[in-house]
C-alpha cells in the first residue's frame, strides 16, 4: 500500500505553502501557459534566456500542493541551467515520477527533486507532477498555444 | 400508482413494507456486491454518486437474464424471441413513464444519457426554431451538457445564449431570470438539481414563468431523478432529460420524456433502421412516436437494466428514499461545516445529494488523494460546471454526494479523512 507520507513529503509541503520564484518575469523572453482541464491546475513558466542558458525562471498559477512544489523546485533547480541540461533533467524526473527508474539510480542527478519519486505510486497524480515541466518545455520550444495534460 | 409495474408478490410487498418503516439501510446495502470490499486496506466509503451510482443485484440480474433468455433485436422479427425482447423493452418504456409520470409511452425516447437527450432537442427543436438574433436561456448553475449543446446551436443560428444569475448561496433569482425572458427567447434549459452544488431549482415556477411566454422548457433531470419524485406533468415542463447509471441503472441508457405534441412537431434527429415507416430513393416517410427519434438498434439490454433500477426504487419508494438522504445530507452538512477551515459551496435551501467543500490552504486534489487513501471516493474538480467554480472565485472543489446505501457512519469517517487531511498538511 501506498504511503501518504512518500507522497507529501515535508520538503514539498513546505514549497506548496510558500513556493519560490512565484512572481511574473519582467524582462521574460519566452513563456508558456499549462492547463490540467481534468482538475482545473493552471501555471505559466516565464523564462529570460541568455545564450543557451537559462538566466532567470519564474512561476504564477495555482494549482494541487504536487503541482505548485513541482513548479516551485523545477525553477530552484534550473536556474543557470543550459537548455539541454533541462531537457535532460525533465527526462530522468519524468522516469521517476512514472516509475519508469528508481529514485536511487537517479537521486543524486536529480538532487532535491528525487522527492518526488514517492508520485510514482500514485499514478493519477503524475500529471500534477509534470504540470510544470510540460509548461517549461512548450515555453523554451517557443510554442504559442497552451499547453494541456490531456 | 401504475398499471404498467407488475404487482409484486406478497413476500416482496412484506420485504418493501420492512424497508419502508425504518428505512433498513443495511438491508439496502446488502443490495449492492460492489460495496462490500476493501480499498486502500479501509472498508469502501462510497461518494462519488453524483459521477455514478452502483447497481443493485436486481439489474445485474436483469441484464444477465435478458442476454441469457430473451436477446434478439426489436421490433423486426417475427420470431419467438425477437417478439420477447420487443416486449420486454417496451415494458422498460411503460415503467418509465410511470416512474416520471408521463401522460403516454411514446413521450418516453430512450438515448444514450442525459447528454444525448439534451444534444437531441437542441439539434431538432432548436434548429427548427431558432433564427438569428433569438435567445436560448440557461443558468449559471449547469453542468457543460447543458451549456454546449446549446453553444453549438447559438453559434450555427447566430442566436444568443443568456444565463440567468445565481445568489451566494447558489439558488437561482426567481426575478432575475424572469427579467431574462423575452420575445426572442425560444427556448429555456435548465437543471433540476445542480450537480456541482446540489441545488433544486423551482422547476414548476420557471415553466409557469417561460410558459406565460409560451416559450418551452427542457429541464436536465441527471441529478434529480435519484433523489426526489419527478411528475412531468405536475412539472409542466416540455422537455425532461435523464441518465439510467446516476439512479442504479446501467450505462449507455438514457431518457428523453417530450410532450407528444412537441414531440410530434419536431423533425427527427438521426437517420437510420426503426425510425422509417417506409424508405425510397425519392421519399422516407418517417416511423410515428417514439420509433421517430430512436434510430438503430437501440440499448436493449440498458433499457432492461434500466427497468429493474426503477423497479428497485420503487420497492425501496422514491420518498422513503428521499427522506433519508434528506436527512443524510443535513447531518454530513452540519458535520463538515462544523470543522474548521473547511466552506461549503452551494448552501441552497432546498439541495438533494450533493455537499460541496473547500478547504483553507488545500487544493481539492490533494483532499481527493489522501481520502482515497483512506478508502473514501470522492469526486474533486470542477464537476464539469466551470462557471459554476468562476461563479464562487474557485478553480476546483472536494465533492462529497450521497445515494441511498450511504449511512451516518460513513459520513463520520468522511469526517475522520477531512482531519486526516489537516493533520498532513498541518
Amino acid at each position: 500500500m501506498a504511503d501518504l507520507r512518500d507522497l507529501y513529503q515535508e520538503v514539498i509541503l513546505e514549497h506548496s505553502k510558500a513556493p519560490r520564484n512565484y512572481r511574473e518575469l519582467k524582462d521574460a523572453d519566452h513563456k508558456a501557459e499549462g492547463f490540467n482541464p481534468l482538475c482545473g491546475d493552471h501555471f505559466t513558466v516565464y523564462l529570460h534566456i541568455e545564450g543557451d542558458s537559462i538566466r532567470d525562471i519564474s512561476f504564477q498559477g495555482s494549482g494541487c500542493a504536487i503541482s505548485k512544489a513541482s513548479a516551485s523546485m523545477m525553477t530552484q533547480s534550473l536556474k543557470g541551467k543550459t537548455k539541454k541540461e533541462a531537457e535532460e533533467l525533465f527526462r530522468k524526473f519524468h522516469q521517476v515520477v512514472t516509475g519508469k527508474a528508481s529514485s536511487n539510480g537517479n537521486a543524486t542527478e536529480l538532487g532535491k527533486l528525487a522527492v518526488f519519486s514517492g508520485v510514482s505510486e500514485f499514478p493519477v497524480r503524475v500529471k500534477c507532477a509534470t504540470l510544470a515541466w510540460h509548461t517549461l518545455q512548450a515555453a523554451l520550444e517557443g510554442k504559442q498555444d497552451a499547453v494541456s495534460t490531456e | 400508482m401504475s398499471t404498467a409495474i407488475k404487482l409484486p408478490s406478497d413476500s416482496a410487498k412484506a420485504a418493501a413494507r420492512d424497508l419502508v418503516a425504518g428505512f433498513d439501510v443495511e438491508r439496502v446495502r446488502s443490495d449492492f456486491p460492489i460495496l462490500h470490499q476493501r480499498v486502500n486496506g479501509h472498508q469502501l466509503v462510497y461518494l462519488d454518486n453524483a459521477a455514478t451510482s452502483q447497481k443493485p443485484k436486481a439489474v445485474i440480474d436483469a441484464i444477465v437474464r435478458y442476454y441469457e433468455h430473451d436477446n434478439a433485436n426489436i421490433h423486426r422479427g417475427v420470431h419467438y424471441l425477437s417478439q420477447r425482447a420487443t416486449e420486454e423493452f417496451e415494458s422498460a418504456r411503460k415503467v418509465v413513464q410511470s416512474f416520471i409520470n408521463a401522460a403516454e409511452p411514446r413521450e418516453i425516447i430512450f438515448v444514450r444519457s442525459a447528454t444525448e437527450a439534451i444534444n437531441l432537442v437542441a439539434q431538432t427543436y432548436g434548429r427548427q426554431h431558432l433564427g438569428i438574433g433569438d435567445e436560448v436561456l440557461i443558468t449559471a448553475m449547469e453542468h457543460h451538457s447543458n451549456i454546449v449543446p446549446w453553444q453549438l446551436l447559438c453559434e450555427e443560428k447566430q442566436a444568443k445564449l443568456q444565463v440567468a444569475p445565481i445568489n451566494d448561496r447558489g439558488e437561482l433569482i426567481p426575478a432575475e431570470f424572469e427579467r431574462l425572458l423575452n420575445s426572442r427567447t425560444r427556448i429555456v434549459a435548465l437543471g433540476h438539481v445542480s450537480n456541482a452544488l446540489g441545488t433544486i431549482n423551482p422547476i414548476k415556477q420557471i415553466t409557469a414563468m417561460a410558459h406565460a411566454r409560451n416559450i418551452p422548457v427542457l429541464v436536465d433531470g441527471a441529478q434529480a431523478a435519484p433523489h426526489v419524485r419527478i411528475d412531468v406533468q405536475q412539472l409542466d415542463c416540455d422537455f425532461y432529460a435523464f441518465s439510467g447509471h446516476k439512479i442504479y441503472g446501467p450505462t449507455g441508457i438514457g431518457v428523453l420524456y417530450g410532450k407528444a405534441a412537441v414531440l410530434e412537431a419536431m423533425p427527427p434527429y438521426q437517420g437510420g433502421g426503426d425510425m422509417i415507416s417506409s424508405v425510397t430513393f425519392e421519399k422516407t416517410t418517417y416511423n410515428k412516436l417514439p420509433h421517430k427519434f430512436e434510430a438503430g438498434t437501440p440499448d436493449m439490454s440498458g433499457a432492461v437494466g434500466l427497468r429493474a433500477a426503477i423497479e428497485y426504487l420503487n420497492r425501496v419508494g422514491i420518498e422513503n428514499l428521499a427522506e433519508y438522504e434528506h436527512e443524510l445530507l443535513t447531518y454530513a452538512t452540519q458535520k463538515v461545516s462544523a470543522i474548521p477551515g473547511v466552506r461549503l459551496i452551494g448552501t441552497a435551501k432546498e439541495k438533494a445529494g450533493v455537499l460541496s467543500f473547500i478547504m483553507d490552504g488545500v487544493h481539492p486534489h490533494d483532499i481527493g488523494t489522501i481520502l482515497d487513501q483512506e478508502g473514501i471516493a470522492i469526486r474533486t474538480g470542477h464537476h464539469c460546471a466551470q462557471p459554476v467554480m468562476q461563479r464562487f472565485g474557485v478553480d476546483a472543489t472536494a465533492r462529497a454526494s450521497f445515494a441511498l446505501y450511504n449511512t451516518k457512519e460513513e459520513v463520520d469517517v468522511l469526517v475522520r479523512g477531512i482531519q486526516k487531511v489537516q493533520e498532513v498538511f498541518g
